[in-house]
């Protein structure tokens, strides 16, 4: 069933065209991540779903009820902020059933869901404490719990754990999809942090300039991003491109990277090549993991052999980049490998799991 | 680290300290030096009041009186009982007193509802209405005697503490505004939204979530106005006289009007009586007058 749905959604401010034409069909009971960079018109789109920016074109459904002209507290939803935007004058407690109170909920059900979010938030021991005595992650429980009470028909999250540090971070993402998990309600969760995204989200919309360029479940966003855009905000570090040529001859077809005359990677293997023509120029996309200084018996594996420039380490394994073909590649080497800077070095590109994107277009092919 | 090099870590250690003592008293000194130029008058004016005319002709102007003789600030409160030209201060106080109330109260009222509404429910064409509002800031009040003696008569509220009650509203409505769209501007716009989630019209937001966070900038907004009011002494001139006049008309009819001997005991008395309510109000908020102005985000 369809929870919520968007259809030909367009906002201008002022000159800017904020959104363009969004489609937008969202399960019920599926978890949606709207990701981008900043200025993309994620925001905008949740606040337009929220009911808090008005429309300028298209339309809203909840529930095939179109909503674009109902008031934000008439559209069963419940927001979560970045800067929680808890009511500073009121306690936690006072803060959590300000919308229940406002919707004329009698006092023993408010009594009734109160306790029932708090213990399930852990903050039944802040109720009478203001915003200002709490710390940030307790801050963010309480915006939570405002959301809970309501028991809406829709979650929306913006940017909800930017604020907060590394570490809390961390801890309040679980925490997200462990009650996401247990109450299986719509959410949409806007955010520009991919790692958030990928953990979280049953599909992913990743946008950009106010339009979605891909809605896909996160292994198939990050496998098989369908376009640049897509494949470099995917990834940390992001996925290495490399510009060339393509040749074909009777029975194979050959890569051959800008300015690197003796390299010519084999692609013959790749599943559309038949769409590639003679001499088309691309960009052939390669995940850092499939740089590697393990040889691994495939029969898609490329030796070279190139001088780093840059060694970081991550603990896990060694991010080390090279110059290559005009550009720079990075890949990821076991923390042993024993790569030296400015040292030749033997790396092998597994080709098997390659993006190649039209030069012209940045589209997948 | 070697002996030499511990050495001269001392000797610049010494240096530091003497150049950051000899700063301190230097500051010190200044400072001093500001509060007592600002301190002297009111000091002056303090004994003068409690001589009589008698101590004031032959003394020194800075000499303490012999005694405290408060028949000075009876006279200047109460009059001297005699019928004719008689006019001492209390009933213009109580003038004053009943303009500067309300006045402050409505425009602090109405500046707090446009600063929301300018910066919290934007419309087509707000920063003209702000840039306008903005303009009534830098007006003479010279510039608008005429128009507002024309109005106050069309409207028969001339001459009247509701006149002037009126003016003042509207005069302050500028700077008040000015004020509170200032410290909204700097709350977030999330907590607005977070409210009409929660099915919070207009009015509920701004009285259960703004106007309690507010307290700083309505107390600047009130010690500014209430200053301000009660110190005017051109509205209060133009559109009153007689027994409708505030307290700084009155004032000036006291010391200016005196035909026979000039009684400084008894204007300086008077002068630290009309002074002394914005002294009060200073005093007793003041700590929040400076925190206002200078705080802006709220946290939380």
């Amino acid at each position: 069933m369809v929870a919520l749905q968007v259809k030909d959604l367009s906002k201008s401010f002022g000159n800017t065209r904020v959104l363009k034409k969004i489609n937008l069909t969202i399960d019920e009971g599926s978890f949606i991540v709207l990701l981008g960079p900043s200025g993309c018109g994620k925001s905008t789109l949740l606040n337009i779903i929220a009911g808090l920016e008005t429309i300028d074109e298209g339309n809203v459904f909840i529930d095939d009820y179109n909503v674009s002209k109902v008031e934000p507290k008439d559209r069963n939803i419940a927001m979560v902020f970045q800067s929680y935007a808890l009511y500073p004058s009121m306690t936690v407690k006072e803060n959590i059933i300000f919308g229940l109170k406002q919707a004329r909920v009698s006092k023993k059900k408010i009594e009734e869901q109160l306790e029932k979010v708090a213990s399930f938030l852990k903050v039944d021991e802040l109720l009478n404490r203001k915003p200002s005595q709490l710390s940030g992650g307790q801050r963010q429980r309480t915006a939570m719990g405002r959301a809970l009470v309501r028991e809406p028909r829709i979650f929306l999250f913006d940017e909800p754990l930017s604020n907060l540090d590394a570490k809390l971070r961390v801890e309040m993402r679980h925490e997200i999809k462990k009650l996401y998990t247990s109450l299986k309600t719509t959410m949409v969760y806007v955010t520009h942090d991919q790692v958030e995204a990928m953990s979280l989200a049953s599909k992913i919309a990743v946008m950009n300039e106010g339009i979605i360029q891909q809605l896909d479940a996160p292994q198939k966003i990050y496998d098989k991003p369908n376009s640049l855009f897509v494949a470099d905000f995917i990834g940390s570090p992001s996925m290495n491109f490399i510009k060339g040529t393509i040749t074909r001859d009777s029975n194979s077809i050959i890569f051959i990277p800008n300015g690197e005359n003796e390299i010519n990677f084999d692609l013959t293997h790749y599943e559309f090549i038949d769409k590639i023509e003679d001499n088309q120029r691309i960009v052939l996309g390669l995940r850092p993991e499939y740089v590697s200084n393990l040889e691994d018996n495939n029969k898609n594996m490329k030796k070279l052999s190139l001088k780093p420039v840059i060694i970081e380490t991550t603990g896990f394994d060694k991010n080390v980049t090279f110059d290559f073909a005009g550009s720079e590649i990075i890949g990821r080497f076991t923390p042993n490998s024993g790569v030296e800077l400015n040292k030749n070095h033997n790396v092998y590109l597994n080709l098997s799991q390659i993006s190649l994107f039209n030069e012209k277009t940045e589209m997948r092919m | 680290m070697s002996a030499s090099n511990s050495l001269n870590y001392k000797k610049l250690e010494d240096k530091s300290r003497i150049k950051n003592l000899f700063l301190r008293y230097f500051l010190y000194i200044i400072l001093g030096l500001f509060a007592f130029y600002f301190i002297f008058p009111l000091y002056v004016m303090l004994v003068t009041s409690f001589k009589t005319m008698e101590e004031i002709r032959q003394g020194n102007l800075l000499t303490l009186p012999s005694q405290l003789n408060i028949d000075s600030w009876l006279v200047a409160w109460g009059g001297r009982g005699y019928g004719a030209g008689d006019t001492y201060l209390r009933p213009f106080f109580w003038n004053s007193t009943k303009m500067v109330v309300p006045a402050t109260i409505f425009s602090t009222f109405i500046g707090a509802m446009t600063g929301y509404v300018l910066t919290k429910w934007r419309f087509k064409g707000d920063n003209w209405v702000f840039l306008f509002l903005l303009f009534g800031c830098f007006i003479p009040y010279q510039a608008i005697l005429l128009p507002m003696a024309r109005t106050l008569g069309v409207l028969g509220i001339s001459n009247s503490i509701f006149g002037l009650i009126v003016v003042h509203s509207i005069y302050g409505i500028p700077f008040t505004t000015l004020f509170f769209r200032n410290y909204y501007v700097s709350i977030p716009n999330e907590l607005i939204k977070a409210a009409r989630i929660d099915g919070a019209g207009f009015f509920k937001i701004f009285f259960k979530i703004l106007l309690p966070i507010s307290a700083p900038i309505i107390v600047v907004t009130v010690i500014w106005q209430f200053t301000q009011i009660w110190n005017d002494f051109l509205f209060g001139a133009t559109f009153s006289f007689g027994e409708a006049a505030p307290i700084q008309v009155a004032l000036n009819n006291m010391v200016l009007s005196s035909t026979s001997v000039k009684e400084y005991n008894v204007d300086m008395a008077s002068a630290i009586i009309a002074g002394f309510p914005t002294l009060i109000v200073y005093v007793l908020a003041g700590k929040y007058f400076i925190r206002g102005l200078t705080s802006g985000a709220v946290k939380g």
